[in-house]
């Protein structure tokens, strides 16, 4: 009786990545007391090396449930699991040179991106309510210190503040559905309630509305999605510059991971009641972001509402609920996972000390300064408008095909007019960069350092490959969204 | 020890009703109240009703998992409790204020 409790060696295994990663987190938080200041940078090594050894696990790991059904290792777990690793990985690699430059280099910095990551990983591979909510909290409370990383700086404690305040009210939200769920359904189990949803006992009962409903406000504040978006531009604005790079991926791909999960999966027999809110929520984070990121002055609110519009289209592959859906919104995050963690990271170098230049006059010039970074801006911003050759096109591709399969063609419409709205705001930062001369800054810009190079240039092969050969990702999403 | 029965005087109706009552003053005094440390409290107040609604349908239904749920929601609130409260108070260190509407320096 008792050995059914007991978890096998394959539990373990498929558990594998999240306990590597709390393992060297927790190492690297004990490190830090002992090492002086010149040895900090093992401490980021030992960091990615973690993160590589939690790739290696996630694709090893056998497939199959584990802990009494509470986490189903599948392809699509497989698929958000390396995601936010290698997202992680370049964060590590991008905000080393910026930390240092701030003087904050510390262990725990490199401590939290790994225990915020070994939440999405249990947010992504998640087949319960209750774990879900203990992955995104996880996932969550390292990242609102990491919003806030660098506590003397006020516009990092307003970010945090307002992070925290916004998060914790989305998960009550999500909570409180939860609890509805188990009272109507008596299992907080996504299987368990598919198939009492499907058996129709009670889930004609508005109980199974309201609490679905409550989920669905949840999880549309941790995507940012209208009417929800409020925190979002103040966040990412705030936030140090390769935090805001890892806050827009990582925390978004695995609750979207989340929403379809429980949406397309679990709730797949009340579609046609959650459909009308979802595709009425596309649109509208579609338009708000797009026409609010016009406006812009600032950087990194600009990409804060793009960041938002790209949300919008996740969530159009969303309501095409269907296969060919989610593996569009899972190659559409992939994709936009590299493009803006490396847009971010070019922002970060040209920021310099004290992020004093992010507004959008201050890029004049550049291309002649570093037309080597300015090059890599211009691949990712391409990518970001959904240029061919570059991830973004497959991506918008595939999400509007796949809503055309599901014959949305007023949202396939809207969308593609939104995409085009996106272009004017990314050209214009490409106009300003190439076509301006450089202002009255005298402060030089230096050389960026060998890991932060690394990172940038990573995440611009990774478009590109996405962009050139999209098949490789494709068909194993396709696979995995079966 | 298997859950005692309610006393059938009180229908479950009851319990439910206040705690979607707690959970709308949760919800109200998060969006009205312009202190930082109200507004925490009253996202305390939301997940208490969360508690008692795990509570109520475990007692419903004469299960054990439910007060397991309202264990796990009480440690991560602790958890986020400590991380917010930090967060408030390097606020408050360099703004020397707790109203919300001041702390709002990120604009476009």
């Amino acid at each position: 009786m008792l050995a059914n409790f007991i978890p096998s060696a394959a539990e373990y295994a498929r558990f594998m990545p999240e306990l590597i990663l709390i393992v060297v987190g927790t190492l690297i938080m004990f490190l830090e007391a002992f090492l002086e200041g010149e040895r900090k940078p093992i401490l980021s090594i030992l960091a990615g090396l973690g993160l590589v050894a939690g790739i290696f696990a996630a694709l090893t790991a056998p497939q199959g449930m584990a802990f009494q059904g509470m986490l189903a290792v599948d392809g699509f777990a497989t698929f958000f699991r390396v995601l936010v690793m290698a997202a992680g990985l370049l964060v590590l690699l991008s905000s080393s040179e910026y930390l240092q430059r701030e003087g904050h280099d510390t262990g725990e910095f490199y401590a939290l991106v790994l225990f915020s990551i070994v939440g999405q990983c249990i947010m992504a591979s998640a087949n319960e309510l209750i774990m879900i909510f203990i992955g995104l909290e996880i996932s969550s409370i390292a990242s609102y210190i990491l919003a806030g990383y660098l506590r003397d700086d006020a516009r990092n404690n307003e970010s945090a503040l307002k992070y925290f305040l916004l998060g914790s009210f989305a998960t009550a939200f999500l909570l409180y559905g939860v609890a509805w769920i188990y009272g109507a359904t008596g299992s907080t189990n996504l299987a368990t309630i598919h198939n009492a949803l499907l058996s129709g006992a009670n889930s004609s009962t508005p109980l199974i509305s309201v609490a679905a409903g409550l989920i669905f406000v949840g999880l549309a504040f941790k995507i940012s999605a209208a009417p929800f978006q409020g925190w979002a531009p103040d966040v990412y604005q705030g936030a140090p510059a390769p935090v805001s790079g890892f806050l827009t991926v990582g925390p978004k791909a695995a609750a979207f991971a989340v929403l379809i999960r429980i949406f397309v999966d679990a709730f797949s027999s009340i579609s046609d009641r959650w459909l009308p809110v979802v595709w009425g929520c596309a649109l509208a984070t579609m338009l708000v972001g797009n026409l609010a990121a016009l406006l812009q002055s600032n950087i990194k609110r600009m990409l804060a509402y793009s960041s938002i519009a790209h949300a919008g289209y996740v969530l159009v592959a969303v309501c095409a609920n269907s296969g060919t859906g989610s593996a569009a919104a899972m190659f559409y995050l992939a994709g936009y996972a590299f493009t803006n963690i490396g847009a971010f990271a070019v922002v970060s170098h040209f920021a310099r000390k004290g992020e004093k230049y992010v507004a959008i006059e201050d890029f004049a010039g550049l291309s002649q300064r570093q037309p080597g970074m300015a090059a890599m801006l211009t691949i990712f911003l391409l990518s970001l408008i959904g240029v061919p050759l570059t991830a973004g096109f497959f991506g918008k591709f595939y999400i509007f095909k796949a809503a055309l399969d599901s014959h949305l063609v007023w949202l396939t419409v809207l969308g593609l007019l939104n995409s085009a709205i996106a272009a004017y705001y990314y050209l214009r930062i490409l106009v300003v960069m190439y076509m301006k001369e450089p202002g009255e800054s005298t402060e030089t810009l230096t050389a960026p350092g060998p890991m932060l190079t690394l990172a940038i240039y990573g995440s611009a092969v990774m478009t590109l490959v996405l962009g050139i050969l999209p098949g490789w990702v494709l068909d194993y999403a396709v696979k995995a969204a079966q | 020890m298997p859950p005692l029965p309610l006393p059938p005087s009180v229908p479950i109706s009851w319990y439910l009703t206040l705690s979607a009552i707690l959970f709308s003053l949760g919800v109200l005094g998060f969006i009205l109240r312009r202190n930082i440390i109200t507004v925490f409290m009253s996202i305390e107040l939301m997940l208490n009703a969360v508690n008692l609604t795990f509570i109520t349908f475990s007692y419903m239904l004469k299960r054990v998992d439910g007060h397991i749920f309202s264990f796990f929601v009480m440690v991560v609130a602790a958890a986020e409790a400590a991380v917010g409260l930090a967060i408030i108070l390097t606020v408050f260190k360099n703004r020397q204020t707790l109203e919300i509407d001041e702390v709002s320096s990120l604009k476009n």
